[in-house]
């Protein structure tokens, strides 16, 4: 089973380092890990996505909290939060109708064109794991020449869920194809 | 920690290493293990300053050092500290910081490292140390600015100490060494992430284990590491009085309950007693304590007390669930966890006669035993015999790594906790010496023994030197069988008797590739004897039986450091065994 996991730590040289290096060394793999700082200078926040059962994210959790600048762990699959990951592509496009392909998917995706050279444009797109993979889907019969992600982030919801919630998650709106096998289907 | 509520102590100006010095001071240390070097001459002198309130003891080698460090920790349950210079001197501490992790034994390891300025360059005797180090402490830090120094030595000791005990490092930079600055011994740590005291035991799991206690017919009690460490060698006593339920230990827990109670079940695993691991696999009640499922004591960890309703005990909670699914997991300090327990158990509602009469019949068909017709002298014997005759002293022992250290704990008895020193998660050999010698700076009234193998003790025979000079008389009984025994054992039983260099002896001697058929006095290499009245011990060796007791009685009652090279035939196996991986229905008795 798939899990998300948010850990606060100590903003202190080695810390990533040592998680991931703790997580190795115990054979757990990592499919995804972000990192960066809090609105508090003096910590950061991971986010950790890992595959496994109960009894294997339960020992993750359970390593992690030992590490000393490790200060909170959440798995936060099972609650209701909102994942993203930022991604930048770089696609063999030269000007004509393969540059208004990737144009017009690029809107559909509510991705952004960030660069244009004579051959090639770079779109920037965010959204959760299986939008981004479907994005790349589209894009790979074009040609990608490079690419690069952050690794998923994520965050718990406020409160209880609510439509209007829900609704503002871009991911719920049915313009928007959220996997390329589902807009080719 | 003590430092806390104090006032600052001057205003006067103090060098880095002289905050880390007095740091040591304020939290009670009064001996280090230290090898200078240049990345940690500033400390050396600021210690030379301190000389009339810390020890400092030079060991021969860095691994000596940090062993020597452990055998204080071990003993007095207080954190033992060792020092090196950067590079190869920090680099060899390296196994003793790994060992201290594996067996929660409280250590500060300060090591010199380069100045700050030319970190990351490759610079002369330059070793990311703390990097090296991450997966084998509880803790580390590379201090980088002065004004830290303080705060992290309250740290180290904290969380060395606290919680499940460890080792933890502290890099500094001999520029931060040198610094001169006015220090702030008052500063508050910054440990927001870690939280080690234990939540008090839930009162309903405690009564949930009552219950399994009560209508248990066959209980066990399977104790671990942890009860020493967590002092609750006293409450599991008085469990077992209260309760009548027989105890195993593992090889760390040795000493948790003594050996000689009619509820002694020694101890259980690989090597463990017969009637110890048949006892754990017909319980219907297992308490695990202060363990962790090792998989030297479970064999198959599958099938390991499969019948059993499994309690397990500790205070690091992610050892709950790790080796092996429990029924009821605490997380709690052990001797919190007992003391709640002991107030409200009761004995078992139906008599345990019948679990007695088991477990007693299996005690007398396959109690520990050896040869006793021998002719010359089996290791076994000469254990049993310094345990006999060292019953009604205050004795320490120490091992190394091997058949030797299985047969201490079988045919040693330990009646008291923390007076048996064992590498044991981690198997180092070489450990027995050196950890010899901090439990003898720790305990000088004791009797220390390291009962140690001829593979071991040369990996840090250095430590001779140590003894002698420091005047730490530690007495050392090697079982000399001119082989890696343990591996020759294994050798016999799975590889058709192969030898793959595990004679110790000149290659061109026939034993080296199995073919002798014993080793002959004149032929045995080295010579312990003029080795260690080389660096000034008193030291004999004994061949025939009947010589066994007097030499043992001299060894232990010479002045200072001591000798006794025993010669014993590398034949014998450790038994009983069960090999890894297996269960007890595959336990080898012959």
């Amino acid at each position: 089973m798939r899990h998300v996991i948010s850990a606060t730590v100590q903003n202190v040289p080695g810390v990533l380092a040592h998680v991931s290096g703790m997580l190795a060394s115990r054979g757990y793999n990592i499919d995804s890990l972000a990192v960066g700082e809090t609105e508090d200078r003096g910590f950061s926040r991971m986010t950790f996505v890992l595959r496994g059962d109960d009894r294997v994210l339960d020992q993750v959790r359970r390593q992690l909290e030992k590490i000393v600048t490790i200060v909170r762990v959440d798995d936060i699959s099972s609650r209701n939060y909102v994942e993203r990951d930022l991604m930048l592509i770089k696609i063999a496009a030269p000007p004509g109708p393969e540059r208004s392909h990737v144009k017009e998917l690029a809107d559909i995706f509510r991705g952004r064109i960030v660069d244009v050279a004579a051959d090639s444009v770079v779109v920037e797109i965010s959204g959760t794991e299986k939008k981004l993979e479907g994005f790349i889907e589209l894009m790979r019969p074009i040609g990608i020449l490079e690419l690069v992600r952050t690794g998923r982030i994520a965050m718990v919801r406020g409160g209880p869920p609510t439509r209007e919630q829900t609704e503002a998650d871009d991911d719920g709106r049915s313009d928007e194809p959220s996997s390329a096998r589902e807009s080719l289907a | 920690m003590a430092t806390a509520s104090r006032p600052r102590v001057s205003e006067t100006v103090q060098t880095g290493a002289d905050v880390v010095v007095e740091s040591l001071v304020r939290h009670g240390v009064e001996v280090i293990f230290a090898y200078p070097g240049g990345a940690s001459m500033p400390l050396h002198q600021s210690l030379t300053k301190y000389a009339d309130r810390i020890r400092t003891i030079l060991p021969r080698h860095e691994q000596g050092g940090g062993f020597a460090a452990q055998g204080y920790a071990r003993t007095t349950g207080r954190p033992g500290v060792c020092m090196a210079t950067s590079g190869p001197g920090a680099l060899n501490l390296v196994t003793a910081i790994a060992d201290a992790k594996m067996d929660s034994v409280p250590m500060v390891a300060l090591t010199g490292q380069v100045g700050t300025n030319v970190i990351g360059t490759d610079a002369f005797q330059e070793t990311p140390i703390v990097e090296v180090c991450r997966g084998i402490t509880k803790h580390h830090y590379l201090v980088t600015h002065h004004d830290d120094i303080a705060r992290v030595m309250k740290e180290a000791f904290h969380i060395a100490t606290t919680g499940r005990p460890g080792p933890v490092l502290v890099d500094l930079p001999k520029n931060i060494q040198l610094a001169q600055f006015v220090p702030d011994y008052d500063v508050p740590m910054n440990l927001p992430g870690y939280r080690p005291e234990p939540r008090p035991p839930q009162p309903e799991q405690i009564a949930q284990v009552a219950a399994a206690i009560k209508r248990a017919k066959r209980p066990v009690i399977y104790a671990g590491g942890g009860v020493i460490t967590g002092d609750a060698s006293d409450e599991l006593r008085e469990l077992v009085r209260k309760t009548g339920i027989p105890v195993t230990m593992t090889l760390m827990g040795l000493g948790a309950f003594p050996a000689d109670d009619k509820l002694c079940l020694d101890m259980l695993g690989m090597h463990g007693s017969v009637y110890a691991n048949y006892a754990v696999d017909e319980a219907d009640l297992l308490i695990a304590i202060g363990v962790r499922f090792d998989d030297r004591v479970t064999g198959k960890v599958a099938e390991f007390a499969q019948h059993g309703f499994i309690v397990h005990i500790d205070i690091d909670p992610s050892e709950i669930n790790k080796n092996k699914l429990v029924h009821v997991p605490i997380v709690a300090d052990v001797e919190d966890a007992l003391h709640a327990l002991n107030k409200i158990v009761e004995k078992p509602a139906a008599p345990l006669d019948e679990w007695y009469a088991k477990i007693n019949q299996w005690k007398q068909e396959d109690p520990f035993s050896y040869d006793r017709s021998f002719d010359g002298i089996l290791p076994q014997h000469a254990i049993a015999e310094l345990s006999r005759l060292t019953a009604d002293r205050d004795t320490i022992v120490t091992v190394g790594v091997g058949q030797h250290q299985m047969w201490a704990a079988q045919f040693f008895k330990f009646r008291r906790p923390r007076t048996w020193l064992s590498s044991s998660g981690l198997g180092t050999m070489g450990f027995g010496l050196p950890a010899a010698m901090g439990a003898k700076v720790a305990h000088p009234e004791s009797l220390v023994i390291d009962i140690d193998g001829d593979g071991s003790i040369l990996m840090n025979i250095q430590e001779f030197a140590t003894c002698r000079t420091e005047n730490i008389p530690v007495k050392v009984l090697l079982l000399n069988n001119q082989h890696l025994g343990m591996v020759v054992q294994w050798e016999d039983r799975f590889f058709k008797g192969n030898r793959a260099h595990t004679y110790l002896g000149p290659i061109d001697n026939p034993e080296a590739c199995g073919q002798g058929d014993g080793i002959s006095p004149e032929c045995r290499y080295p010579d312990f004897v003029s080795i260690a009245r080389g660096f000034g011990w008193q030291a004999e060796t004994v061949v025939e039986k009947g010589g066994l007791e007097g030499a043992l009685r001299r060894l232990v009652d010479s002045e200072g450091p001591a000798l006794l090279d025993v010669q014993v035939p590398y034949q014998e196996h450790v038994l009983p065994m069960i090999p890894g991986g297996m269960t007890v229905r595959d336990l080898i008795k012959q």
